[in-house]
């Protein structure tokens, strides 16, 4: 008897279901949770106040990013809050038995930098967080998706979830990505199609051949921000590209248990004739390097294009669009490349990773940031910091008069000190654009590494096509 | 745990905007406590104070002294997009909101709310247009959320029920938690367990097992 057609989400979903009452949500078994110092406090003093143990410390792991400095690691913390917050997440892991990644370890950095390049993020697992951009995970065909501090006490009690199954949303991405256009450009081309509430319910599944050619850094990207278009979770069904980056990582399978996951993991992409509840098409070939001008990563547009005027959206959103405008401080129906700039931030989970590194510096390389401008570039994680300096890009970043930095979360959050000043422009490779997301009253632009680092060398939003093209030693001028 | 939570009778505080984040329901800066303790002053905060610190003039519609104690909200279209912080719920229950009524919730916010009695309760948007409309021109009406006979009640008598999810429901009604429940459960864990080895080991050293 011919088995119904599954989706890769499906297909991780029903390989999980521990038992389902009816009515119920159905249990869902985790496979790897992940755990950091900001969401996870009130959880371990919920075990404490119960009398519980955490069941599965091997399938744990926990790491410092968040609130961390990115300064000089030996200097003191100054923030109390966040000092004392970093030493609680030492203790927890230390009275429960998990394996911490804190400061001073080399495998310290975002959670979702640390995951994939240590091997522990594996296709068909499931992998929760307590944050929103676990979906980052998903780039290895994993089941992979935020959870709020009540969640993180259940899977760390019962290495379970309760959990309703998501509905499929595939989202191909056909043809092939112009140069200069980039992972970033297609996620927020989409969000800026569906909008920040579009996939509300659902998983995305990233399919086709501009999605194929991505990298898994890139995937990575694209995964991330499947939060911002509303989805919890996304995913890209594992391929050669996928086992290829696993192989020889430190958690990743070994020998003879390699051949035998890799055979289970072939098994994992979408049978023909699956079916999703909503599917979109966004043509690769006509992506243009994309920018945020609003208050949520929904409001983009392309470099090369205009804020909307406040005719071109719907009534409805007329009233977001003045309000996002007002905050920013933008005209509606001006063109987004120009504006001035006050910080550039390269850095995050989105784009931290050590190819977002390399594509920041081979714009920078031989050039100088724009006056006046202040450039923080942050590795996602001590490994992705280490690799970059042993292929000189910290020089580069420093020669070009940008800041390197530790790793950690940073201006994404703006938790850790470093910030954008009240009423300040940042051009950022993060995630979040929201109303003081980066710094009360700071402004930011979301774009990708290669149009940051463009706007860096020029202190305006730039297209990076245009500098891109041309010699890298040459001098360039604001536009 | 919570208390045994069935109905909620007050006015509503109508903020007519859609995709409320949780950065401006619990901003970032608010999340370095390792406990829950003050987030009732963190609520809103930056719509409530000036970068520099100073209370807005005129103040936000949460520092008004006619909207303290209110415990329905009614909000634009997806509330609660965002980070996955439970601090965004922790804070609105700590300010007092008991029930929110929105066309739409992110999900994870949703399910955290749920999780701490915090009723997300989704209208369609001809609804949510009526009920926006009604507290414009009636702005001290009482309204009844009452979660056991899934209805709210208008001040005028006039009544729609709601959806919510069935198990969320009986947890909120009962004040308790998922986590016995699922405990209760643990045979059926472990017995999966045994035939679903752990696909990795996170401790040091285990990789080449």
């Amino acid at each position: 008897m011919a088995e119904q057609p599954r989706t890769i989400l499906e297909k991780i979903w029903d390989d999980h279901v521990v038992a389902s009452d009816p009515g119920a949500p159905a249990i869902l078994a985790i496979d790897l949770h992940l755990v950091h110092e900001v969401t996870s406090p009130q959880a371990f003093t919920g075990l404490r106040e119960r009398g519980l143990k955490i069941r599965k410390p091997g399938q744990t792991v926990a790491t410092a990013d968040h609130s961390i400095p990115t300064l000089d690691p030996s200097l003191p913390i100054a923030d109390e809050l966040a000092r004392k917050q970093l030493a609680q997440i030492e203790e927890n892991c230390r009275e429960f038995g998990i394996p911490f990644h804190g400061k001073g370890s080399p495998t310290r950095g975002i959670v979702h930098v640390i995951g994939p390049e240590l091997g522990l993020t594996q296709p068909g697992m499931t992998i929760v967080c307590g944050d929103s951009h676990t979906a980052t995970h998903g780039a290895f065909g994993a089941l992979a998706f935020g959870i709020g501090t009540s969640e993180i006490e259940m899977v760390l009690a019962t290495q379970t979830l309760l959990q309703r199954k998501p509905k499929t949303f595939r989202v191909e991405v056909t043809g092939r990505l112009q140069p200069g256009v980039g992972a970033k450009d297609i996620i927020l081309a989409l969000i800026a199609r569906i909008g920040i509430g579009g996939g509300t319910g659902h998983v995305f599944e990233y399919t086709s051949s501009a999605i194929r050619a991505l990298s898994m850094e890139e995937r990575m990207t694209v995964c991330n921000m499947s939060i911002e278009g509303g989805a919890r979770a996304g995913l890209i069904a594992p391929d050669e590209t996928t086992f290829a980056y696993l192989k020889g990582r430190k958690f990743a399978p070994q020998g003879a248990a390699w051949d035998a996951a890799v055979a289970r993991w072939r098994k994992l992409p979408t049978d023909a004739g699956a079916t999703y509840d909503r599917t979109i098409v966004i043509d690769g070939d006509r992506l243009e390097p994309m920018v945020t001008y609003g208050t949520n990563p929904g409001m983009g547009v392309a470099v090369t294009g205009q804020i909307p005027a406040l005719s071109d959206v719907e009534p409805g959103a007329r009233d977001d669009l003045e309000r996002a405008l007002a905050y920013m401080g933008l005209e509606a129906g001006s063109s987004i490349a120009g504006r001035k700039l006050d910080v550039v931030f390269i850095g995050s989970c989105t784009n931290g990773r050590i190819e977002d590194m390399r594509a920041a510096a081979s714009v920078l390389r031989g050039r100088h940031v724009a006056d006046g401008l202040r450039v923080l570039v942050v590795p996602g994680s001590q490994q992705v910091k280490a690799q970059a300096e042993s292929e000189g890009l910290d020089e580069v970043f420093r020669a070009a008069g940008a800041e390197w930095r530790e790793s950690g979360c940073s201006m994404c959050i703006a938790m850790n000190g470093d910030q954008l000043e009240p009423g300040e422009y940042g051009i950022s490779t993060s995630n979040r654009n929201f109303q003081g997301r980066q710094g009360k009253g700071g402004r930011t632009f979301l774009a990708s590494p290669l149009t940051a680092a463009a706007s860096a060398v020029t202190g305006v939003v730039t297209d990076p096509r245009t500098l891109v093209a041309a010699p890298q030693s040459s001098a360039v001028e604001a536009h | 745990m919570s208390e045994p939570f069935a109905r909620v009778t007050s006015r509503v505080i109508s903020i007519p905007r859609a995709n409320i984040d949780t950065d401006q329901i619990c901003p970032a800066r608010f999340l370095k406590i390792t406990d829950k303790a003050n987030l009732a002053d963190a609520l809103f905060f930056d719509w409530r104070f000036t970068p520099d610190g100073k209370r807005r003039e005129p103040v936000s519609f949460i520092d008004e002294p006619v909207n303290a104690g209110r415990q329905i909200l009614l909000a634009g279209d997806n509330f609660g997009a965002g980070s996955s912080r439970e601090h965004a719920p922790w804070a609105l229950r700590a300010w007092g909101i008991r029930a929110i009524v929105s066309t739409s919730f992110a999900d994870i916010f949703s399910g955290n709310a749920l999780k701490n009695a915090l009723l997300p309760i989704v209208v369609s948007a001809e609804r949510l247009a009526a009920l926006q409309a009604l507290v414009a021109t009636a702005p001290d009406g009482e309204w009844i959320v009452d979660l056991e006979a899934q209805t709210v009640t208008l001040p005028s008598g006039e009544s729609f029920a709601f959806a919510i999810d069935p198990f969320a429901r009986t947890m909120i009604l009962a004040g308790t938690d998922e986590i016995g429940y699922v405990r209760s459960k643990l045979p059926a864990i472990e017995a999966w367990e045994a035939t679903h080895p752990a696909r990795v080991d996170t401790r040091e050293g285990a990789a080449a097992r």
